[in-house]
């Protein structure tokens, strides 16, 4: 199997989570496309791993997820009491840190 | 014994620990006599101190006991240590003995003050300050000293803080001093740069191998005699010293004749092998020590109030222990400064004796055949009187001679020097003649005033006005007012104790220092080992014809003032110049200068301030908050405006490396 398609595949992931987080304004649905950015870095850590045969790309994902799974915990604490407090609030809406 | 050195100044600093939470409870007379107690041990532990240097071979008596250090800053280290050697020894031993004897005495003189456990607390105080200075094995911790005995000079000099006058002399005091304490610290900066380290030791180790150059080691001798004019009361920043008598007697007693005063003399002593390098510096020395010790002997002609002849005295007398430094004379400094302790305490204490039977009027005017009623005050000011004169055989007369010897022997302009010094012994032993004739001797003159007369006598002293002499009085149990009708009253036992035992030592005073054989320089070879270079005085010959000139001198000036104030002979007006009163109007100048042209300077520097310097610090403040003010628009709280920046950055360093590095 060619690496290419990996990479490729791997790119057009990561496009698609950056193109969601800058044009979305559910604070969910932003959150969602960042989680894709992340596993489409993801994914090429694994195939150079592979095709370099370096355990250590596979080593990095496993961070990677960890701290994904730390970070998903605190954001959706944080979204989930946005929401509570106005309903459908857009990610634009919520400007009350701005200097 | 290094182990217990620390004990000298720790006990009155428990006196002073004391006296802080429970002064107020153990009151009157507890609290002076814990004060007494402390000073006496610590005077105990001195006497075993120096019984234990004096066991010792000479070259080995020297005790250093390191506490911990103070200050680590790299390579700069300042332990917090103690040096005992003759030296210091010496002035411990004189400041501790001469401080327990006034603390007694204080105890009688203080009676019924409301803040009499105070007094003792600063007293404590003080005592504690003077012996870290004199102990301490670095320029810092005597600093540390320098600045303490400063600060209890000025709570002292103001202790009857309710009179305006006495505030004000408080004030001058301190900041004078603060004009010689910026000598000290440049002093000190210096002596760090030059030799790297401020300890004592190093410092003579640096001095003697040479390793300090000869301009340094003068302006190092320069800027440490300016820290000795402000402490020790020399021209031009005397003016501080006849004003604070307005302190309580004891306190002029101690700390402005006995102790504080010698400590710029001590200073200089120590630094004796950087002095002896420093040239020029020397004779800047000597010669502001004669000419101070002229100009305040002929102040004292006309002064009317008892203390402000004492304290003009001192101020002369400093002069002298300066001219005999400034001479390289240190041992006879050492002398001087020890006999001029003793009797010259003693006179300040024989003064409080009679300020007290005289119901606080201090206007020898006022006095007259005190001797009748105060025989044992009569007695011991009549030696202290003789001893100051400088009559054969009380200690004055040695030490002072000693001086005079050394200045007649020192270099071109030294014979200047010793008629100087000549005529001021001559004027000394006048104005010391004219003070005890006013006071024990002649007719009553308090009789002839009517009531209320006591406010009069405090036109020309620093003393207070007339409220504020009511107000002082207020605070003494048996004040009354003077008048026909009073009768002195000789003081109790525990104020005349330590005026007879002063006597005595000013009596005998000067066997520390016989000039007949060598075998009679006991101080000489006792300070041997601190000093560089040991002073031979002129051969036995011309000693015995310069004292003789002295002692000629001496009774002259007895004579010429016995004939004015005892047999009326020529007028007093005459000799009593009104240039003399006003104290050459010295000053009546720094005022001047002060108000005048001197207001300009500060009031340049004050806009100087304002407008530069504050200006810098504000204009700082300011750029930061204009900044701050725009930049803070970028914060706009979009979330996806700081993704798009993000994303935006990424893409444009991507596409730097891409182009740039080619791949």
């Amino acid at each position: 199997m060619n690496q290419n398609a990996y990479l490729v595949l791997s790119a057009i992931l990561f496009a698609i989570g950056g193109l969601g987080v800058l044009t979305r304004r559910n604070p969910l649905v932003m959150f969602m496309c960042l989680e894709l950015m992340l596993n489409a870095v993801n994914l090429s850590f694994v195939s150079f791993s592979r095709s370099l045969d370096d355990v250590g790309g596979q080593v990095v994902v496993f961070f990677v997820l960890v701290v994904a799974a730390a970070e998903v915990v605190v954001g959706l604490g944080i979204i989930m009491a946005i929401m509570r407090r106005r309903q459908g609030a857009s990610a634009d809406d919520l400007t009350m840190l701005k200097g | 014994m290094e182990r217990l050195l620390w004990l000298i100044p720790a006990l009155p600093l428990f006196g002073v620990l004391v006296l802080v939470p429970l002064g107020r409870r153990l009151g009157e007379p507890l609290a002076g006599w814990l004060g007494t107690a402390t000073v006496a041990g610590s005077f105990a532990v001195t006497v075993a101190t120096f019984a234990d240097l004096l066991s010792k071979p000479v070259e080995e008596r020297r005790l250093v006991q390191t506490l911990f250090t103070w200050l680590p800053s790299g390579s700069f280290k300042v332990d917090l240590g103690f040096l005992a050697d003759p030296l210091s020894i010496t002035l411990c031993l004189f400041v501790t003995g001469v401080g327990a004897l006034i603390h007694l005495y204080s105890i009688g003189y203080m009676k019924g003050d409301e803040k009499f456990s105070k007094f003792f607390l600063y007293l404590n105080l003080f005592v504690f300050s003077m012996l870290m200075l004199v102990l301490g094995d670095n320029l810092l911790v005597t600093f540390l000293g320098w600045e303490g005995v400063g600060a209890c000079s000025y709570f002292l000099v103001s202790f009857w803080h309710t009179s305006t006058s006495n505030a004000t002399a408080g004030k001058k005091a301190f900041v004078t001093n603060r004009i010689g304490d910026w000598g000290f610290m440049v002093g000190v900066f210096l002596v760090w740069t030059t030799v790297g380290s401020i300890n004592y030791l190093d410092i003579t180790a640096a001095a003697t191998t040479g390793t300090i150059a000869a301009g340094t080691a003068v302006a190092i001798g320069l800027l440490f005699f300016a820290a000795a004019t402000g402490k020790s009361a020399q021209l031009p920043l005397f003016v501080w010293l006849p004003d604070a008598m307005a302190g309580p007697t004891p306190v002029s007693a101690l700390i402005h004749a006995a102790t504080m005063v010698t400590s710029g003399v001590y200073l200089l002593v120590r630094l004796n092998p950087v002095l002896v390098e420093a040239g020029w510096a020397n004779d800047v020395i000597a010669w502001v020590g004669a000419i101070t010790a002229l100009v305040a002997a002929t102040i004292a002609i006309s002064q009317n109030d008892i203390k402000k002849v004492l304290a003009y005295s001192t101020v002369s007398q400093l002069g002298y222990l300066f001219l005999a430094v400034g001479t390289g004379n240190y041992t006879a400094a050492i002398f001087h400064m020890v006999t001029h302790a003793f009797f010259k305490a003693l006179l300040f204490l024989g003064s409080g004796s009679v300020i007290l039977g005289m119901a606080h009027d201090q206007d020898m005017r006022h006095y007259g055949n005190l001797r009748k009623y105060m025989p044992i005050t009569a007695g011991t000011f009549i030696v202290g009187w003789l001893a100051i004169a400088g009559v054969p055989p009380f200690s004055g007369f040695w030490s002072k001679d000693e001086i005079l010897a050394g200045a007649y022997d020192f270099g071109s302009g030294g014979k200047v020097l010793w008629i100087i010094g000549l005529v001021t012994a001559l004027i000394t032993a006048f104005y010391m003649t004219r003070q005890v004739v006013l006071t024990f001797f002649g007719e009553e003159q308090w009789r002839k005033l009517t009531g209320g007369a006591v406010g009069d006598q405090t036109e020309d002293s620093s003393g207070a006005d007339t409220a504020a002499d009511a107000d002082h009085d207020a605070h003494d149990a048996h004040a009354h007012v003077l008048g026909p009708d009073h009768t002195p009253r000789e003081s109790p036992w525990t104020m005349t104790l330590p005026l007879v035992a002063l006597a005595g030592l000013a009596l005998v005073g000067g066997v520390l220092n016989l000039p007949f054989t060598p075998d009679l320089h006991f101080l000489d070879r006792w300070l041997e080992p601190v000093l560089v270079h040991p002073h031979e005085l002129p051969g036995g010959g011309t000693l015995f014809v310069l004292a003789a000139i002295a002692v000629l001198l001496a009774l002259a000036g007895i004579a010429v003032a016995i004939a004015v104030y005892v047999r009326g002979i020529g007028d007093r007006e005459a000799v009593e110049q009104e240039a003399f009163a006003k104290g050459w109007y010295i000053d009546w100048a720094y005022a001047w200068f002060v108000g005048g042209p001197g207001r300009k300077l500060f009031d340049g520097f004050a806009w100087f301030d304002r407008n530069v310097i504050d200006g810098a610090v504000n204009g700082t403040a300011s750029v930061v908050r204009v900044a701050g003010t725009g930049l803070r628009r970028l914060q706009s709280g979009q979330v996806r405006g700081y993704a798009l920046g993000l994303a935006t950055g990424a893409v444009l360093l991507i596409g730097y490396f891409v182009t740039r590095m080619g791949f």
